[in-house]
């Protein structure tokens, strides 16, 4: 019974994906108004040669301190859970 | 414990990785790279040490209290800039014009310069931090489980 | 829609990568081999979106003795940046689960360490 519904699932997604990626935009011709006005403005609003490390930490750089905050949160919970235990027992 | 040949020349090999993590870092706004990158690079050379001495000798040299002052002083120092531009936005690049790391590159292809970049050089150093003592304490943390011992409080 | 296979390759070679992690995920039963299906799948995720961004005889989007040509997107390239950080932070947790779960019911069959089942 498993086995009959994860082939179908299976089958569903992967056609629905293939599908999908054919009908796509032609690769290589994106549409690509935001990304103009930063190729073309950026050395002068932030300085910077590269326009990637610009975008990561100018332009979007409240994306950069979400993704330090989800960093701290699993280097914690590693040291969390891997700590001592005790003598006699275990931790449930 | 590997073998001498082994611990020998990953002593050597050390210094070489470190410097070669710190110049991606440092260069980030002006070649490929950055925060991210750099750290993952001094990251993988504390995983060559941690396989070529044992957990036991690298926990006596890195102590956890040290990677989670490096880890945190990371954190501190890129909200403190983002914080020091509070005068317009949250994150204002309020460095650009002033002589610390603010020339303007000539528009175009040009030969870099490293004194450019505004607030970029430095929450690029923050980042890079941050992601060694993290990926670090992970790895440290999971080769002591493994091992037996615990990691001491 | 025939005419679009020749050019179109990255986008079906980053759906193909997805469809194998699928496979993986939902016919194993070694919890190791569930969380290479997941990293898998991260990685062909990662693939796809990169490849939204590419300009035809594009070069990178630095300044730095730059060679003459149109330049590829840079916002794609910070958003997977970000996801592959967040991809090894999940896998780091996942993988310390996989561990707890080994030391205390002794298999990692996904169908024989069920606690609540026991």
């Amino acid at each position: 019974m498993r086995q009959i519904i994860g082939w179908f699932a299976l089958i569903t997604l992967v056609t629905f994906l293939i599908s999908g990626a054919l009908l796509m935009h032609p690769f290589g011709y994106p549409p690509s108004d935001m990304d103009d006005y930063i190729i073309a403005n950026s050395q002068a609003e932030t300085g910077s040669n590269n326009v990637v490390a610009a975008v990561v930490f100018d332009y979007r750089g409240l994306d950069t301190l979400g993704e330090a905050t989800v960093l701290f949160a699993a280097v914690s919970g590693v040291l969390l859970l891997l700590r001592a235990t005790k003598k006699e027992g275990d931790k449930t | 414990m590997l073998s001498k040949i082994v611990r020998t020349v990953s002593n050597q090999l050390i210094v070489f990785i470190l410097i070669f993590g710190l110049y991606i870092i440092m260069h980030g706004h002006i070649t490929p790279g950055g925060g991210f990158q750099g750290g993952a690079v001094i990251a993988s050379g504390v995983v060559m040490l941690l396989v070529a001495f044992g957990s036991s000798d690298i926990k006596k040299a890195l102590r956890e209290r040290r990677l989670s002052v490096l880890e945190s002083s990371g954190a501190l120092i890129f909200i403190g800039v983002a914080f020091a531009g509070i005068g317009t936005v949250f994150f204002y690049n309020f460095l650009v014009g002033t002589p610390i790391f603010g020339e303007i590159p000539p528009i175009g292809s040009n030969s870099g310069n490293v004194w450019t970049g505004g607030v970029i050089p430095l929450m690029n150093l923050s980042v890079g931090l941050k992601v060694l003592a993290g990926l670090s304490a992970i790895v440290l943390a999971m080769a002591l489980f493994s091992s037996g011992e615990e990691m001491e409080e | 829609m025939m005419a679009y296979i020749p050019s179109n390759i990255p986008f079906v070679a980053a759906a193909a990568l997805i469809g194998v992690a699928l496979f993986i995920i939902i016919f194993r039963r070694n919890l190791i081999k569930i969380v290479m299906g997941i990293a898998i799948m991260s990685s062909g995720v990662n693939l796809f979106i990169v490849a939204l961004g590419y300009r035809a005889g594009g070069i990178a989007p630095i300044y730095t003795e730059a060679p003459e040509g149109p330049m590829a997107l840079p916002v794609v390239q910070a958003l997977i940046l970000t996801n592959i950080v967040i991809g090894v932070c999940v896998i780091a947790l996942m993988l310390v689960m996989v561990m707890h779960t080994f030391r205390h019911m002794g298999d990692i069959d996904a169908k024989k360490s069920r606690l609540l089942r026991r």
